[in-house]
């Protein structure tokens, strides 16, 4: 055992080694493997890959989250009052019926396509021109990263100050002699969603001009002094050869704006909590307020948060990242 | 027009120079646009903080009149406001050091070990990338309650690593692996068991790889809300440990009726987070990118 120690894997393998060395060897491997990976295994498991499933499972209950779940049929005229039954998929049922759940579904997707439509070009533009050397690029880079510095807790407590009815915003809109929202901007449910978003804008533009200037790094100088040369100007430069080749990068960012807009939560809910009228509920939102009280409940909810993510990445990946994938997952193993 | 004569050139035969100009003009003003627009809320956050409530009721939009440091001197001297900055530094660090720690070894033999089952195991760490805090929270916030750490420090904690180390491993072990095998045999040669390779030459050769990680780990559990509002808040801790987004967003619930405190207790939570952008603003920007590249 112990020349196996001091030799070490790569020599046992050497042609004098007898059988019992190489089992020693083979038997400490393993021991070092557990060791190694045990303890993240551990957490991993027990803390998301359990109540993954357990999601799953819950979703199929009616069931206050206290008591023992009982699987007995919430039909069934045995079922005592108040106790936990098994409901099969009434919870996924009672949810698509549910017109505040679909429009907290709504939003979402408004979030989503609003990102992409109205930030990811804003970002692109922005990132476009400060991509070039020019007094103050540090300074100007880490102001706009300001705001995505914060969390987002802290982000939203500043709007719904600063939003508030008799908050400082409303007061400029007065100044200037515009009608200001008499319940603060957030308080109008004909206008909270674009406020909303435009909040987000200004929480996660930052991120999006960081790794747009990011890619840039990797489009070669050169490519724009050939455009040049050939007598492209400036825009026809950034439009047929930078966009081209910042196209990963895009379809990247894209990939994480989308994500982030389906799981949307802390913004929302230390602003609005999904108010005034549901107008900027969100299925996160929806989710924590019904399933608090029913987990059950709660968990199809975030079943079906789920499957709309996996949905929606699933689709993106096959139509769009494809190339920008290929061997991105496996990689890392040979 | 400075470089024009320099390079002795007319407007003539640079067809460039107006548009350069105008160029010119229109990134200074996107820029100044941009500065203003992200930094603007979070200064007047700041200003705020030095207003009487009077002064804020009479005139919200303006200037501090007079100037007051009162609230900030209380919010600095309220045991709350220590406790959840000490609270959120002690749950950053362990969830930093345990997902550092845990993700560096899982790598590690995923990295450089050939058994049975290890791209299986790889693909099972992968996989929990597509799971996100949010769905599990409810059956996690059970399963914490039910193993006795609902209304702990250690509640916030292990979930928090363990939801780090899907990402945390996807970058370490192409980090890893990239290490050439020659390295490997040349340190068994001169005696070093795996362990001691791990230690001495892995290791610190894996550095760049861990501040990233550790960086990504630390900002996602500093910033944290939903885990800290089920197991803290609905775990029944006491207020003067929550974490402080948490713990900020409960004063403004509390003392709403006294603005310019909640706007000296927000700007104050603001302050960790922007001196550690100023001092591994490298870091955060190059892990940042590097996660986001893949």
């Amino acid at each position: 055992m112990s020349t196996s120690t001091q030799a070490g894997p790569a020599l046992v393998a050497g042609p004098a080694s007898s059988k019992s060395k190489r089992k020693d060897s083979n038997l400490r491997k393993w021991a070092e493997i557990i060791i190694f990976v045990g303890p993240a295994l551990v957490v991993f498991v027990t803390f998301v890959i359990v109540p993954v499933i357990q999601a799953a499972y819950y979703s199929l209950y009616r069931w206050n989250g206290v008591a023992s779940l009982n699987n007995i049929s919430c039909s069934s005229p045995e079922r005592v009052r108040g106790t936990s039954c098994f409901n099969g998929l009434d919870n996924y049922i009672q949810a698509f019926t549910d017109p505040d759940f679909i429009q907290a579904i709504g939003n979402n997707f408004f979030i989503l396509i609003a990102s992409i439509l109205i930030q990811g070009p804003l970002a692109i533009l922005v990132a476009l021109l400060l991509n070039r050397k020019m007094r103050g690029r540090g300074f100007i880079r880490a102001a706009i990263f300001v705001p995505y510095v914060l969390a987002e807790a802290i982000a939203a407590l500043s709007w719904s100050l600063l939003l508030s009815p008799r908050g400082a915003i409303n007061s400029w809109i007065t100044a200037i002699g515009l009608p200001a929202p008499s319940d603060g901007a957030l308080g109008d449910p004909s206008i909270a969603l674009w406020v909303m978003f435009g909040i987000l804008t200004w929480k996660y533009l930052g991120f999006a001009v960081l790794i747009m200037l990011a890619g840039l790094q990797s489009v070669p100088e050169e490519l724009h002094e050939a455009a040049a040369i050939d007598g492209a100007g400036w825009w026809k430069t950034q439009w047929h050869i930078t966009l081209p080749l910042l196209g990963p990068t895009i379809r990247i960012w894209v990939f994480l704006s989308m994500i982030g807009s389906l799981q949307l939560f802390d913004m929302v809910w230390v602003t609005t909590s999904g108010g005034p009228l549901n107008s900027t509920n969100t299925m996160a939102v929806y989710m924590l307020k019904n399933g608090q009280t029913a987990p059950g409940y709660g968990s199809a909810i975030a079943v079906i948060l789920f499957a709309i993510s996996l949905t929606v990445a699933l689709v993106y990946q096959r139509f769009a990242m494809r190339r920008d994938l290929e061997g991105a997952i496996t990689r890392g193993v040979r | 027009m400075g470089q024009q004569s320099k390079t002795h050139q007319d407007s003539r035969t640079d067809p460039y120079a107006v548009t350069k100009a105008l160029s010119h003009m229109a990134v200074y003003l996107v820029a100044i646009v941009a500065i203003l627009s992200s930094v603007v809320p979070v200064i007047y956050v700041w200003i705020g903080g030095f207003r009487s409530g009077v002064d804020i009721n009479s005139n919200p939009g303006g200037l501090p009149n007079p100037w007051i440091i009162d609230n900030y001197s209380r919010v600095l001297s309220s045991e709350r406001f220590w406790g959840s900055l000490s609270s959120s530094v002690i749950i950053g660090a362990s969830t930093t050091l345990g997902v550092v720690v845990l993700g560096l070894m899982a790598a590690f033999v995923i990295a450089r070990y050939s058994f049975k089952g290890r791209q299986a195991l790889y693909a099972l760490f992968t996989a929990g990338l597509m799971f996100p805090l949010t769905v599990a929270s409810l059956p996690l916030n059970i399963l914490v309650r039910n193993i006795g750490l609902h209304g702990t420090h250690l509640g916030v904690i292990l979930p928090q690593i363990a939801f780090a180390l899907p990402v945390t491993v996807i970058i370490l072990v192409p980090f890893l692996r990239a290490i050439p095998d020659e390295l490997e045999e040349a340190a068994a040669i001169d005696g070093t068991t795996r362990i001691g390779f791990f230690w001495r030459i892995l290791l610190p050769l894996s550095m760049p790889g861990l501040v990233t990680v550790g960086v990504l780990a630390f900002i996602g559990s500093w910033n944290a809300y939903l885990l800290p509002l089920l197991v803290m808040a609905a775990g029944g801790m006491p207020q003067d440990s929550w974490t402080l987004p948490l713990g900020a967003t409960q004063f403004a619930t509390q003392y709403s009726q006294d603005t310019g405190s909640v706007l000296a207790y927000t700007a104050i939570s603001m302050v960790p987070a922007l001196v550690f952008f100023l001092i591994a603003e490298k870091q955060i920007v190059g892990g940042l990118a590097g996660a986001v590249k893949g």
